[in-house]
């Protein structure tokens, strides 16, 4: 499992185990954000890079101090605080650069912390045994693949806003039943590379 | 007092349901209710986590200066999740196993940092224990819902006890990825359709 070429492992975790429609990571952004395309493509374009960075960051973290001292419980603490640590630094960066993408972004960026999409490629790296290079490449691959995932879903919340929906179906209801369908489809997928 | 108790402990049951009014928790609402064995323990797991992360977040509410709150709250979270994962993983293995990493997503579940954040902030310890006992009894009854109902189609049982026969045929679907979206959209379409009536 832990042998796997780095190509299938990006490959693999941008289509066939999609972070955020096999596995359900980070939904609650996902939800929320969705119903505008420039703020998902600023959200789904943070998320690409704090996932890929902060998961070769957690591996180095992990491999070489956690197991060494024999503290591996505490890995979900030390984990948190690295992405943490690292979202604050991508806040400052983007507030200078783009005032713009910040002012959209509002609140969302703090939440990327508490994304669970970020700490659970984190997790699901440390329980499927990658080396270093295909960490990378995984946190990569799912970055990609949830930024995919939430540009889709706000192109299609975008040309549904005039449409008639059931009541009780709008808002949450009608985005989860396009992202069943979007499962449904991402599942054509599986089969081709096997990543679990 | 008392009023003002109960109201705290009712609104999460309907109202102001952490899951289908709020939205939040949705991962692992959707992740874990493949069956009902696992979701009953996640949710004991949550409402564990919820419950004394607020409670000890509000006895600590006037010490922890306002700049690192963020992280406070999530270190406080994080070690109950840490109780969580060491007890799940001693006891029920097998569990253990099958929930991966879900037990540790309990940390960025919204719904714990959320009720910490807006009610055990400014609340006494003795409020903020009911609500975010409240908060996690909330989640916990969406979720064995959802899973009674995928497990019953999915794989025609219920708790691993084989309960509809031969003659069903396992909508597979349900047990699958884009059957947890459905059923969840399914879920809060009718309890809104329901309560604008």
């Amino acid at each position: 499992m832990n042998d796997l070429m780095p190509v299938a492992v990006f490959f693999g975790s941008i289509f066939t185990s999609n972070i955020l429609l096999a596995n359900y990571l980070g939904m609650c952004s996902f939800l929320s954000v969705s119903k505008e395309i420039e703020t998902s493509a600023g959200l789904g374009a943070a998320v690409i890079f704090v996932m890929a960075v902060t998961t070769a960051l957690n591996w180095l973290v992990y491999n070489y101090i956690l197991l060494p001292l024999g503290l591996d419980y505490l890995r979900f603490i030390v984990f948190i605080v690295v992405i943490a640590g690292f979202v604050q630094l991508v806040e400052m960066i983007i507030e200078r650069i783009s005032e713009g993408l910040y002012a959209a972004l509002g609140i969302f960026l703090p939440l990327i912390t508490v994304n669970c999409a970020i700490l659970g490629v984190s997790l699901f790296m440390v329980i499927r045994n990658y080396n270093f290079i295909n960490s990378f490449f995984f946190g990569l691959g799912s970055g990609i693949g949830w930024f995919l995932a939430i540009m889709a879903m706000a192109g299609i919340r975008k040309k549904i806003a005039g449409s008639r929906i059931p009541r009780g179906l709008e808002g949450a209801g009608i985005t989860l039943i396009i992202a069943g369908m979007m499962a449904l489809a991402f599942m054509g997928f599986s089969g081709m590379i096997n990543v679990t | 007092m008392a009023g003002k108790a109960l109201k705290t402990f009712t609104a999460p049951l309907g109202k102001d349901n952490p899951v289908f009014v709020q939205i939040l928790g949705i991962c692992s609402t959707l992740a874990v209710t493949n069956n009902l064995k696992n979701t009953v323990v996640m949710v004991l797991g949550v409402m564990f986590t919820t419950t004394l992360s607020s409670f000890t977040f509000s006895l600590l509410r006037k010490v922890i200066p306002g700049r690192i709150r963020m992280i406070a709250e999530t270190l406080i979270i994080a070690t109950f999740v840490i109780i969580v994962d060491i007890v799940l993983r001693a006891f029920m293995p097998e569990i253990w196993q099958q929930l991966g990493p879900y037990v540790g997503l309990i940390i960025t579940n919204c719904i714990v940092m959320g009720r910490m954040e807006a009610f055990a902030a400014s609340n006494p310890p003795g409020l903020s224990l009911i609500d975010g006992l409240a908060s996690g009894m909330g989640y916990a009854y969406v979720l064995v819902i959802i899973a009674f109902f995928r497990e019953l189609l999915g794989s025609g049982s219920v708790w691993g006890f084989p309960l509809l026969g031969d003659w069903w045929t396992n909508w597979a679907i349900m047990i699958m990825p884009p059957g947890a979206f459905f059923m969840l959209a399914i879920f809060i379409w009718v309890v809104k359709g329901r309560s604008k009536e």
